[in-house]
């Protein structure tokens, strides 16, 4: 096979780095020598591809997953996976985990007493469609208290875990709300230097989403490493 | 149109709510070509301690060195059976195992063969992003000319190269080490 086009590589400040002191957890988590530049193979240019046979038409509605109805504000997140040329990533996983309404997950290690909610897992996941568009129903998360420095709180946030079409573009991120007093004070949320980049992680709030007299819409539009044009990249 | 991609998060601890539904440890079903191996291991952080809310995901071509993915148009056969991915969690001492077959080998640049290895992403609280590297196989004369391989200072390879771990046959063991000594050799890929 012909050498193959890489994925593009990320601008400076835009990712966070491995050791972020003020996240504790990443002091003793993150590499202390420095990562060795790999060019994209055809190793790294494949990835699993999952496919509707493995999706569940009606795991994109986190609502509905129970006997009653989950308590807490009903929200839609929608929005488009797009590649950096601004291409739409059709047909692409994506799985969401969240808190319920409380801030409380639904997880053994999670020892905050805010109540569980026995009709709220938190999990859900959906396809884009040929557009790259997604759509969940849900509830917004609570805030949280966790261990990392004294009175430390996580702002309301959905984890998003994406594959894209290739091992290169695999991404884990995490959607916040807009206003979050939190936000500012967040070590997770704040692990990345570039502000903009940063704010990109807060959705929008979308009329075109919201339904009347139902639950409000938010946005989050999601962007994946893109190809380089040129074969192989230096 | 050029867009900056989307900046990653840490999975947090309670990822399992999302991603338990994908996990697979066991990826070559009956009748699937190729050297049966299982690859056992710790996710040790810089104090050599477990980390017991972490998780690998692995991908990797047949035992024909064919990637069960569009982009690969080698002549080559995939195999019903076998997709070459897998998602293992960490237990509460940071240990994993999964199961598969040797990968054969793959193009590298320039045409060049690689030599059979599995590529790795590493998730856990803490991460705020995911850390890849790879695994490779013991005994493997291979290894000598792969390019990945030679990217990395000599005296760090042997992080990559999973060990033999005695009885029975096919059983081997491989460390993600990520700070301290022996710290295992991650890749830039991007993000």
């Amino acid at each position: 096979m012909a050498n193959l086009p890489g994925y593009r590589r990320p601008y400076p400040g835009t990712q966070p780095n491995h050791l972020h002191p003020p996240y504790v957890s990443s002091i003793k988590r993150s590499p202390s020598l420095p990562l060795v530049y790999l060019p994209h193979t055809l190793s790294e240019v494949t990835g699993p591809v999952f496919d509707s046979s493995l999706v569940d038409p009606k795991a994109c509605d986190l609502t509905r997953q129970h006997h009653g109805e989950p308590l807490g504000e009903r929200i839609i997140v929608s929005g488009r996976v797009l590649d950096e040329n601004g291409r739409p990533v059709p047909e692409t996983l994506i799985e969401v985990w969240q808190a319920n309404a409380a801030g409380r997950y639904f997880h053994k290690v999670d020892q905050h007493n805010g109540p569980l909610d026995p009709n709220f897992t938190g999990c859900g996941h959906t396809l884009t469609d040929a557009n790259g568009h997604y759509r969940f129903i849900t509830i917004r998360p609570g805030e949280y208290p966790w261990k990392n420095h004294y009175n430390a709180w996580r702002p309301a946030h959905i984890h998003f875990s994406l594959f894209g079409p290739a091992f290169a573009t695999r991404l884990v991120t995490q959607m916040y709300f807009p206003g979050d007093p939190l936000l500012p004070y967040d070590p997770i949320f704040n692990c990345t230097a570039d502000e903009k980049a940063r704010n990109r992680l807060i959705s929008t709030l979308d009329w075109e989403f919201t339904m009347h007299e139902h639950a409000l819409g938010y946005r989050f539009d999601i962007i994946l490493s893109g190809r380089h044009a040129t074969p192989w990249e230096k | 149109m050029s867009l900056q991609a989307t900046t990653s998060q840490t999975v947090g601890p309670y990822f399992r709510i999302g991603l338990a539904r994908l996990f697979v440890d066991d990826l070559a079903g009956p009748g699937v070509s190729g050297q049966r191996v299982e690859i056992a291991g710790k996710l040790l952080d810089a104090d050599g301690q477990g980390i017991p809310d972490g998780m690998i995901e692995i991908w990797q071509a047949n035992s024909h060195g064919k990637y069960a993915h569009p982009e690969d148009t080698q002549n080559k056969p995939t195999e019903k059976g076998f997709k070459g991915y897998g998602r293992i969690p960490t237990n509460e001492n940071g240990a994993f195992r999964f199961k598969t077959i040797k990968p054969g080998g793959v193009p590298g640049p320039d045409g060049k063969q690689q030599a059979p290895h599995i590529v790795v992403s590493v998730f856990s609280r803490g991460l705020s992003r995911r850390l890849v590297t790879r695994i490779y196989f013991p005994d493997e004369p291979a290894n000598a000319e792969d390019f990945a391989l030679g990217l990395i200072d000599p005296s760090r390879q042997h992080t990559l190269i999973a060990q033999k771990s005695g009885q029975p046959e096919g059983h081997l063991e491989w460390n993600i080490r990520l700070q301290g000594p022996n710290e295992t050799v991650f890749f830039d890929t991007g993000l």
